[in-house]
């Protein structure tokens, strides 16, 4: 396995691994604005976070070989 | 009565695009094509914002500020955060194959691509036949919230029976006239307007109760309340399990077929990135409103609530059904949000604010066109209708389904008893997650066969009637039933097709490296 791919199979196993914040279970506190508690907060984060994984995923590990169907398809439409 | 107006306006809008889209719909020599999947020319923001609008539903705006009401700020990481995390990975890895594999092969259903994946034909109908059978909840849904949300908007005017029609036939004539095209841009709107909705619902209702941080600390002085605010309530294990309902999303019909409309891959890259901030903006005010709700004691409709789960709570176990599912309905929360809007909205902000949920509640519309263009191709077309009948009967066939489906879907929302989030939950959502094992076997395990498929399929339907009528069904070691119902569709899938015979070589060949098409 290619050093990147580890780093993104690794990247994408941590951020699921952080969806159960057990930490921040039974707590209010702290509250973001003062009336967010850290399970939405904290999920709100982890939704940016997730974007960013999305982000990386999609410039290194894009499946290019399947978008040679679609410039096939398009030069098959001209 | 003003915002009931203006919600039925937005109605008229929407038929209006639906029905705009037809007109601008160009002859072709593909017909169902055309009709079941916008001729596969969906651009980059269509695509992005109906696919994000179709799997949105009544659950998302009403289910989820529903939950929030009864079960606190715990909803939020039930299904919104997973889904941020888990839908986007799907979209990447199955979506673009599936995407891939339709333009190459002309496939219009997954049912389809299982046929020539797995050379095979009657376990193509059987799966077909289960993911049609969980699909109907999921309409229903659609019909139900539409009756909710306009008794609500309408301060009960209009009554749920009618709300609910209203929805029904203006939804089945858009999807009647325009089909996937009509649907596509109507789906787009309505996610423009709902995305908008809850930033704006946020600031209006939050000024109206006086400031966010006044309520949240009420909720902390009630003794009942201040567990709402935390997970206590909640054991991590079912949080756990409930990273696996995002896997349902891509085996609903109405997201594969979704995925096969997209003009380029490329369309995929943005949907994928944007997922996940989708997600947080719709998910995060409705749940916190849900949550905020609890506050608001003066509010008759929302101090009945909290009388009905208060009596509820300390109601004894010889409590009889019918009592205890008339309190469940009076504390349910599908319509707190209505009520918030209708408290401190003033009328016309409310109105517009009525016709953003009503754009998430009419999410209904793919679900209706997927099961047509299931019908009419993985049945009718498949058993010769298509050869026989010519493509155009094909077309006006998938229209009369669509009239036919949406008429019993209202029949069944008018008779069910259940609260929208659980029936969406026990029934589509742990299937469909079953179901998704199907995918990652066709598209990323050279050796599965059409006995391992078919032993998943009859596993799934199984395990969804046990479930539904077994309280209590596979809920083991305090994980959430979808959990075993997913392990095990891929444990049954692996057993039996290393027991049987794979494809032959040449179609293992086509799925493992895709190539131009020629």
């Amino acid at each position: 396995m290619r050093p990147i791919a580890l780093l993104l199979v690794l990247a994408t196993g941590a951020l699921y691994a952080l969806h159960q914040d057990v930490w921040f279970w039974r707590t209010v506190e702290p509250l973001a604005f003062g009336f967010l508690p850290p399970a939405l907060w904290y999920h709100g984060l982890y939704c940016l976070a997730a974007t960013l994984l999305m982000w990386t995923l999609t410039r290194t590990a894009w499946p290019h070989h399947l978008e040679s169907d679609d410039r096939a398809n398009e030069d098959r439409q001209r | 009565m003003i915002p009931a107006l203006l919600v039925f306006a937005y109605l008229g809008v929407v038929l209006y695009i639906g029905i705009f889209a037809f007109r601008r719909s160009r002859p072709s020599n593909r017909e169902a094509e055309d009709y079941f999947l916008a001729g596969r020319g969906l651009g980059p923001l269509v695509f992005l914002l109906s696919l994000f609008g179709t799997n949105m539903t009544a659950f998302a705006i009403l289910g989820s500020a529903g939950h929030a009401f009864a079960n606190g700020v715990v909803t939020f990481g039930l299904m919104a955060s997973s889904s941020a995390f888990v839908i986007p990975l799907t979209l990447f890895f199955v979506g673009t194959r599936v995407w891939a594999l339709g333009r190459r092969h002309g496939f219009m259903t997954s049912v389809q691509m299982f046929r020539d994946r797995w050379e095979c034909a009657h376990i193509g109908t059987v799966i077909f036949a289960i993911q049609a059978a969980l699909l109907v909840p999921y309409i229903i849904i659609g019909v139900m919230g539409g009756g909710t949300a306009l008794r609500a908007i309408s301060g009960g005017f209009i009554p749920f029976w009618l709300g609910g029609a209203v929805v029904a036939m203006v939804v089945m004539s858009y999807v009647f006239f325009g089909g996937m095209r009509g649907t596509a841009w109507v789906n787009t709107f309505q996610t423009i307007l709902f995305l908008s909705f809850g930033a704006i619902a946020v600031v209006v209702i939050g000024r109206g109760m006086g400031g966010f941080p006044a309520a949240i600390q009420s909720l902390r002085d009630t003794v009942d309340l201040a567990p709402l605010l935390t997970r206590e309530r909640f054991s991590p294990l079912a949080f756990l399990s409930y990273t696996f309902i995002p896997l349902s999303t891509i085996a609903f019909p109405h997201i594969t077929i979704f995925c096969l409309t997209a003009r380029r891959m490329a369309q995929f890259r943005r949907t994928v990135i944007f997922y996940p901030l989708c997600i947080l903006a719709i998910w995060l005010p409705c749940v916190f409103l849900g949550v905020a709700a609890n506050a608001m004691h003066d509010v008759p409709r929302i101090a009945q609530k909290l009388e009905a789960r208060r009596v509820l709570a300390a109601a004894p176990a010889s409590l009889p059904a019918d009592e205890r599912a008339a309190l469940r309905r009076l504390a349910a929360g599908d319509d707190v949000v209505p009520i918030m809007l209708e408290q401190y909205a003033p009328l016309w902000l409310a109105g517009i604010l009525g016709a953003g949920i009503m754009a998430a509640v009419m999410a209904s519309d793919s679900q209706i066109l997927a099961l047509s263009t299931m019908f009419t191709e993985d049945v009718f077309a498949f058993y010769g209708g298509k050869a026989r009948f010519g493509e155009h009967i094909q077309v006006q066939t998938g229209r009369a389904f669509v009239v036919l489906l949406t008429v019993i879907a209202y029949a069944v929302a008018m008779q069910a008893p259940q609260g929208i989030f659980d029936l969406a939950v026990q029934y589509a959502f742990s299937g469909y997650s079953a179901l998704s094992v199907l995918f990652f076997a066709a598209l990323f395990w050279k050796r599965s066969t059409k006995w391992g498929a078919l032993a998943v399929a009859l596993w799934t339907a199984f395990a969804v009637f046990y479930t539904a009528t077994t309280p209590g069904a596979l809920a083991w070691f305090g994980l959430m039933p979808v959990v075993p119902m997913t392990l095990i569709a891929a444990l049954l899938m692996i057993v039996v097709s290393l027991a049987t015979t794979p494809p032959s070589a040449q179609t293992i060949s086509r799925y493992s490296a895709p190539r131009p098409a020629t």
